[in-house]
Order: structure tokens, then C-alpha cells, then sequence
């Protein structure tokens, strides 16, 4: 018989040679699956895979920037989550920080400076990110409502806001989009640093030390984390629960208001319902995968936008469909949590039982 | 007469959880006709090794043998199949539902709630059982519940039961019904385990009792050859004195003084009614009460952490000024010297976080301190490391998290962390509830120390033999309200269980 049994513990060597075993596993079996259904030569594949990333100058600075932007929103939802907190609602937080900044570039043009006008834009991005994760979060300290749900829902709320104002403010009229935004005088478009990729990978940078510290080494950190493990005893201690989740779920909102700030402001400098393209759910994944720890978040969003644009570059580059190599994407990160398993538990095969004398 | 084929025979049986072996080479004998006392200290394997047996877990290696013939128990199932049922100690009901279709849930073939009423209620007659098959879980007491997880594994046709500390939660007169009843059932035949850490119950009940120590056998006899002092340096494996201290209180001056203190809970329930009482320094003030009386509830409010609807409690310091603890939150209370360590039911549930390590916890209480945005982890890692060595907790090191402690070792991480801050009112509830006696006695010792200190110590205890000699007064609580306040030197248990029961108890 098959008996499985819960590990004790196991050494950090271990278990990443168990990771390693199932990221090989995966690849071997993307491999298969890729020979057999197009008869490609799968080491083209992967290539093409790894070109999507690397493959240019260009694509190598657009993926870093787009880890930046994957890691920045997951090291968003990260404190809430290690207080337990189910922050779904990323997606809505980033939508609303992007609208504000959209407003603010749209409403002020030409009426003050480019400089009181980005911090304007600053401002009111990451308060109306705060406010989205604000509203579930004093409902759950206050009444204790269910947070999920809530948040989830704030994202379709964000996002008819944002359909709505693209058709009210759309340009070229007619069109239903907003297009992209004060593109002749460029007014309220973030400075470039470097390159125009270079100044979003320096702010996830800084905020992934941030938030290493914030989580680890603070007292707003150690509360969020005993919220987290045991409400009951973060009370006993005298810790004042109903603050804690409104404070550390305003911080999460302000950062996701932060990154839409820079993908209107910085990146896209246009707005639609799509901005987020779905990353505010990718970052769940993202910090899960990481177990919250904001450096080994690095790697998965770099692993994930690396997959996804290989992904791309099969549909164009070996004229695969995409959705083959979303195939492949989701084969991967399928043994990637599966080695989780094995990792947490061991499986033991049993012989038949010897008779007894 | 160990010629008899034993209805279990469990042997050399192992059982590990990662590196931690929990039943090493483990043999056991269980007959029919027989009730076993099950005994040994915290992390003996005593649970472990029962759980095997009904089929929680698989043993890692060696053989069980029902009534001499081999057997493989995979599941609960497979253990029910076999007639091995077990009463765990949480109680496994759906509250919404009657004792009833508690029992048939579950089981296979159609359901015919009338033909079960009938079963039931003949095992009820035949060992006098009191259970109304139609009332509903949510509507009983504990000991109810109790019963009605007894019959559960009766009606399954079990003839072998084990029950997993059953009288943790009783009251002395309850425990004494489950004693009856349980003896019925053993000179009906069947073959009945007890795990229990009580050493009197183990000396009424039991005719035979089989010791474990560390996860290994180490020896089995009639109880009527043996005694309390004998069983407990066999668990231990060393002579351990076995009596509690009770120095007279030094220079005792109110510390805590309770005024008709009304407490509802969260539905609407009138927890405490007008509890007026006063705590000494320099003595230890026993709460005695069925569980779910108050207890928590008291100390609760005392800390601060439970809303008050009447009453006031001051705390007077040395000097004799007094000052109102009610409206404080329980940050400023413990800032002024009032400490509660608190031990309920799941352990872990308040005052410590399972998986923080040693040292985190002992941060718990000291994070807060200086100005700083960054934690101190220095200091905490030290005072972990010195309650490690002063109480003597097993672990591998202060790094590793608390729930991989045994329970003894997490108790005496909270009253060592709650100790050091040095307080001038020390709380504690069921402070040695699952503990083996070594422990315990740990345990005592550590507050009849904080008593020489001259902390007011209020001691919420469920073993009324233990409050009685610990206690300098014992404060009897029935249903929300005092039922008394006697000196701990000369009371009765059985005046104590009355009072318990039945406000002021009996008058003599």
C-alpha cells in the first residue's frame, strides 16, 4: 500500500534539489508534449521561449521592466497576506491608483507645472489605491466581513469606472478609448531615468529591500505577522487588531495606487479597464510562490513574465499558437507547486505485512 | 492468567513524524473484561500508539493482532470493522444536529432514525447511560456530549474502547457516573483503555495499568499491586517526590479587588453575575468551577480583554492607592503589573503563535519597547535562552517554533515568559491542563515561588485534588456567580464539588 506522511522538517539543500528535480520533470515533459503534438524540435522551442525574454536589447530592458512592475504589485499584496488577510482585489487597487493619475494628467493639463502635477498625480494614485483597499479593510476590522469577496468585487467596481471615463474622455471622439494621453505636449509623462525602462526596475529594487525589512525587521512587520498566526493571541498582547489590518491594507493599496501611478504615468501613458492585464491575480501567485518572502519574489516574477513572453514569441516567432505556450506556462508552474508537495511530505510504499508467528 | 489471548496485542510498534519518534518498538496487551490504565508523561507516545490502533495513523513498522489474529488497520474504518472505537478528546459532533443522527451519521444502509432511537436507547438502558437520543448536541453539557461520543462507538459495536483523557473535562460527580457506567461496561466484557495523567482516578477505576515512557513499554501490572508513588517514578523513570507546597502566605495586603463584576458574553449569555472578591499579594487564590463557568471570562476582564457591563476592579498598589483597571485596554494593565498566562484548550489558541520560534514569542510581550521602528531581537533571544535553561524546557533550540514543542515544554515557555516580566498579579488557567505530573509539579513550584515574591496569584484550575493543596483560598464558582469563598487549608472535595454544582452548596 502507498502511505503518505507529513515530512518533520528537511534541509534547505533537499528540498532544492527537489525543486530542481520537478522544474526538470516539467521541462522534460513540455518537451514531449511539444514533439509530440507539433513535431518541432523542442530545443527550438525553448529557444524561442528564451528569445522572447532575451532575444534584443529591447526585450531584455521590457522584460525587466515588466518583472519590476509583476514584482512590485505582488510585494503590494505580500503584508496583507502574511497577515492572513486575502487581498484579492490588487487588480481594482492598481485600476483605481491608474485612474487618479489618469485624472489628474487629463483635468490638469496646462493648468500647473509638468513637477506639481506628477506629484499631484503621486499623490492621488496612491490615495486612491489606499481608499480601494481601505473600503474592504475597515469592513473587515469593523464587522469582519469577508475580505475575498470583497476585494474581488472592488476590482469590477475600479474597473466600469475606468470603461466608463475611457468613453468620456475619449480621444480620438468616436473611438471609445482614451488613447494616448496628452501625447503632444507630453505633459505629466514621468521623467526618463537612464532609459525609459530603467526608472521602474530602480523603484522595485527599493521596494523589495523596503518591504524585506518592513516584514522582518519592524514592529509594524512582527504585529502584522502575530495578527496573522493568532488574532486572539495579538490581542492578548495588547495589540490592537482592527488597526493593524486597516494600516497594513492601506499599505498594500498604496502600493498598487504607486504602480498604476507609473504604468499611466510612466509606461503606457494611456488607461484602459485592461492596464493590469490580470497581474493583480499573477501576483497572488506570485507571493504564494514565494512563501511572502519579498527576495525570493524576484525570481518567480521574473520566472512567470519570462514564461509569459516566450509564450508570445512561440505564437510569432514558430507560428505556434499562443496558447501552446500558455500550455507549456501552466505544465511548468503545475510541477513547480507540485514539488511543494513533496517537499511537505513523504510517500512510502509498504509491503505486503509478513504473517505473524 | 497471561495465558488469556489478549483482545489487542500490539507489537513492537514504531512511529515516526520526521526525525521525532514517537513509538519506538512499542508492545501493549489489552483484554477483554479488563479496564487499562494507559499512563506515562507528555510525548510518551501514549496517544500516538492509541491513534494507531484506531486507524488515525499507520504504524511505520511492527504488527496489532485482534484476539490473536493478525490485522492491518488502514483507516477508522477498518478499526470500527474490527470493533476498536475511540473517544477522542475533542469532541467529534455536529452541534446542529440530535445525539441521534450524531450517532448514525456516517454509517452505511438506509436511515431508519426510529429502529436507531430503539438501539440507542436499549445501550442507554443496558449501561445506564442518560442521553435523550432527540436533544440536540448544542443543547447538552460537556459530560452529555461525552456520553453521547461513548454510545457513538457503541452503537458501532465496539467492544473495544479507548477513551483519551475523558475526565479532563468533568466535574467529580460526573466523573464518577462515567466511572459506573464504565465499569458496566466492563463486566459486560469488553476491553476498555484510559489514558489519564490523574493518578486517584487511575486507583479507583483501573485494574491494570501499563506504562510508557519516551515512546517505549516499560512494564505493565495489576493496580492493586501497585501505587500512585510506584507508577509515577516508573513514567518518569526516576523517584519523584509527590507532594505539592503550601507555605503561608507572607504578609498578604489586597492587591486585586473585585466589585459586583457582570460580564455578558458576545449573545447575550450572563457570563458572571456581581462576582465580588478580593486577591491577596503574597498568596495564591484558587478558582474552582465546572468548565465554561466564568473562569475564562473573569480573568479575562481582569486583563482587560472582555467588556464589562457592571461592576469595577482595582488594583492597589504597595503604597495602598488604588486605581480602576476597568476601561484600561490591556496593553497600560499589563504595563502596570498584571500578567496572565492562560492556558485554553488548543494551548496555542492565546499568548504564544505556533510557528514563531522560542525567541519570537518571548518577544511578544517586550517587542513594543523603545522608540525604535526596528525590533529588538537581542534581548528576547537572551530571555529565551534563560527560560530554556532555568525551567529546564526540552527543545532543540530556541530557534525552533513552539508547536513543534510537547505541550509541557509550550506551557512552561508561557508562564517563564510571563514570569520574567515580573509582575505583581500573576493569572493563570488551567496552567498544568494535559501535563504530566512532572511538569506540573514544575509548574506548582514555579508559582508557589511567585507567591514567596509576593505576587497575588489567581489560579484557575479543573484538578479540584490539586487545588485543594495549593491554594491558600479557593473561590467556587457555579454557573456565573460565587458560590463561595473558603480557606484552601481543611476544605472537603466533596463541599467543593457541591458548591461547584449548586450555589453555596449544601448547608450542614
Amino acid at each position: 500500500m502507498i502511505q503518505i506522511s507529513k515530512r518533520g522538517s528537511l534541509s534547505r539543500g533537499k528540498a532544492l534539489i527537489i525543486r530542481a528535480v520537478g522544474l526538470l520533470l516539467g521541462i522534460l515533459l513540455c518537451s514531449l508534449i511539444t514533439v509530440i503534438v507539433t513535431g518541432q524540435n523542442p530545443t527550438e522551442v525553448f529557444a524561442t521561449i528564451f528569445k522572447g525574454s532575451f532575444g534584443s536589447n529591447r526585450k531584455t530592458w521590457i522584460f525587466l521592466q515588466n518583472t519590476a512592475v509583476l514584482l512590485m504589485i505582488s510585494l503590494a499584496v505580500t503584508p496583507a497576506f502574511r497577515m492572513r488577510c486575502w487581498n484579492l482585489g490588487a487588480e481594482g487597487q492598481v485600476l483605481a491608483g491608474a485612474m487618479a493619475t489618469t485624472a489628474c494628467m487629463y483635468l490638469l493639463a496646462g493648468k500647473v507645472s509638468n513637477a506639481t502635477a506628477i506629484i499631484c498625480m503621486l499623490f492621488s494614485a496612491m490615495v486612491a489605491g489606499a481608499v480601494w483597499a481601505g473600503i474592504p479593510a475597515f469592513f473587515k476590522a469593523r464587522f469582519n466581513t469577508n475580505e475575498t469577496l470583497f476585494t474581488l468585487m472592488m476590482n469590477y467596481v475600479a474597473m466600469q469606472i475606468v470603461s466608463f471615463f475611457c468613453v468620456k474622455w475619449e480621444n480620438p471622439k468616436g473611438s471609445g478609448q482614451m488613447g494616448i494621453i496628452n501625447q503632444k505636449t507630453q505633459f505629466g509623462w514621468l521623467p526618463q531615468v537612464g532609459n525609459r525602462y530603467l526608472l521602474v526596475i530602480i523603484l522595485a529594487v527599493v521596494l523589495t529591500l523596503f518591504m524585506f525589512f518592513y516584514l522582518n525587521s519592524t514592529k509594524h512587520g512582527f504585529e502584522l505577522t502575530v495578527v496573522g498566526e493568532s488574532e486572539r493571541t495579538a490581542r492578548y498582547v495588547g495589540i490592537k487588531v482592527e488597526r493593524v489590518i486597516i494600516r497594513t491594507m492601506l499599505l498594500s493599496g498604496l502600493i498598487c495606487g504607486l504602480t498604476g501611478f507609473l504604468l499611466v504615468g510612466g509606461i503606457n501613458h494611456n488607461v484602459s479597464s485592461e492596464i493590469a492585464g490580470g497581474q493583480g491575480f499573477t501576483a497572488v501567485m506570485v507571493s504564494w510562490l514565494a512563501k511572502f518572502n519579498p527576495i525570493i519574489m524576484v525570481l518567480f516574477s521574473a520566472l512567470l513574465i519570462f514564461l509569459g513572453a516566450g509564450a508570445k514569441e512561440l505564437a510569432t516567432g514558430l507560428g505556434l499558437n499562443q496558447s501552446f505556450g500558455e500550455m507549456l506556462t501552466a505544465i511548468l508552474i503545475f510541477f513547480i507547486i507540485g514539488s511543494e508537495f513533496f517537499i511537505n511530505y513523504k510517500i512510502s510504499f509498504h509491503k505486503k505485512e509478513r504473517e505473524v508467528k | 492468567m497471561e495465558e488469556r489471548i489478549p483482545a489487542v496485542a500490539m507489537r513492537d510498534i514504531t512511529k515516526r513524524f520526521g526525525p521525532v519518534v514517537a513509538n519506538d518498538n512499542c508492545w501493549l496487551n489489552i483484554y477483554r473484561g479488563e479496564i487499562l490504565a494507559l499512563l506515562g508523561e507528555n510525548g510518551s507516545g501514549k496517544t500516538t500508539l492509541m491513534n494507531m490502533l484506531s486507524g488515525v495513523y499507520f504504524p511505520d513498522e511492527g504488527t496489532i493482532a485482534i484476539d490473536g489474529k493478525h490485522v492491518v488497520i488502514r483507516s477508522p474504518k477498518d478499526a470500527f470493522a474490527l470493533g476498536i472505537g475511540m473517544i477522542h478528546q475533542h469532541f467529534k459532533l455536529v452541534d446542529v444536529l440530535t445525539a441521534a443522527e450524531n450517532i448514525v451519521l456516517g454509517l452505511p444502509g438506509k436511515l431508519d432514525l426510529k429502529a436507531a432511537t430503539a438501539k440507542i436507547r436499549e445501550i442507554c438502558d443496558t449501561y445506564q447511560f442518560d442521553v435523550d437520543p432527540n436533544q440536540k448536541i448544542y443543547d447538552m453539557s460537556v459530560s452529555q456530549k461525552q456520553t453521547v461520543e461513548i454510545v457513538k462507538v457503541l452503537y458501532r459495536g465496539a467492544d473495544i474502547l479507548i477513551l483519551d483523557e475523558p475526565t479532563a473535562v468533568l466535574t467529580p460527580q460526573e466523573t464518577d457516573k462515567l466511572f459506573a457506567v464504565l465499569r458496566n461496561m466492563r463486566n459486560d466484557g469488553k476491553a476498555i483503555v484510559i489514558i489519564t495523567h490523574k493518578m486517584h482516578e487511575v486507583e479507583a477505576l483501573s485494574d491494570r495499568v501499563a506504562v510508557l515512557r519516551h515512546g517505549q513499554f516499560v512494564g505493565d501490572m495489576l493496580t492493586k499491586n501497585t501505587n500512585a508513588q510506584e507508577m509515577t517514578n516508573m513514567m518518569v523513570g526516576h523517584p519523584v517526590v509527590l507532594n505539592i507546597k503550601r507555605p503561608e502566605p507572607v504578609n498578604p495586603k489586597p492587591r486585586i479587588e473585585v466589585k459586583g463584576l457582570t460580564v455578558r458574553s458576545m449573545d447575550g449569555f450572563l457570563k458572571l453575575e456581581d462576582v465580588s472578591f478580593t486577591a491577596n499579594s503574597g498568596e495564591i487564590l484558587g478558582i474552582a468551577g465546572i468548565s465554561g463557568c466564568g473562569q475564562k471570562e473573569l480573568l479575562e476582564a481582569i486583563a482587560g480583554l472582555q467588556p464589562v457591563e457592571a461592576g469595577s476592579i482595582s488594583y492597589v498598589n504597595d503604597n495602598g492607592e488604588r486605581e480602576e483597571l476597568l476601561g484600561k485596554d490591556p496593553l497600560s494593565i499589563q504595563s502596570m503589573g498584571v500578567a496572565l498566562s492562560f492556558v485554553p484548550e488548543d494551548r496555542l489558541g492565546m499568548g504564544l503563535v505556533a510557528n514563531m520560534d522560542l525567541a519570537d514569542n518571548m518577544m511578544l510581550r517586550s517587542f513594543r519597547r523603545g522608540k525604535s521602528l526596528f525590533t529588538d531581537r537581542h534581548s528576547p533571544h537572551k530571555l529565551a535562552e534563560n527560560v530554556v535553561h532555568d525551567l529546564d524546557v526540552q527543545t532543540p533550540s530556541v530557534e525552533t517554533p513552539v508547536r513543534r514543542l510537547s505541550g509541557g515544554n509550550v506551557q512552561k515557555v508561557l508562564v517563564g515568559r510571563e514570569i520574567a516580566e515580573a509582575p505583581k498579579v500573576l493569572l493563570t488557567a488551567y496552567a498544568v491542563r494535559g501535563l504530566d505530573i512532572n511538569s506540573s509539579y514544575t509548574i506548582y513550584d514555579l508559582i508557589n515561588e511567585q507567591k514567596a515574591a509576593g505576587v497575588a496569584v489567581i489560579y484557575v484550575g479543573e484538578d479540584l485534588d490539586v487545588l485543594l493543596e495549593l491554594a491558600d483560598r479557593i473561590l467556587v464558582l457555579c454557573g456565573g456567580k460565587v458560590s463561595g469563598i473558603i480557606p484552601g487549608r481543611g476544605a472537603k472535595k466533596r463541599d467543593v464539588g457541591l458548591m461547584m454544582t449548586k450555589l453555596g452548596g449544601v448547608g450542614e
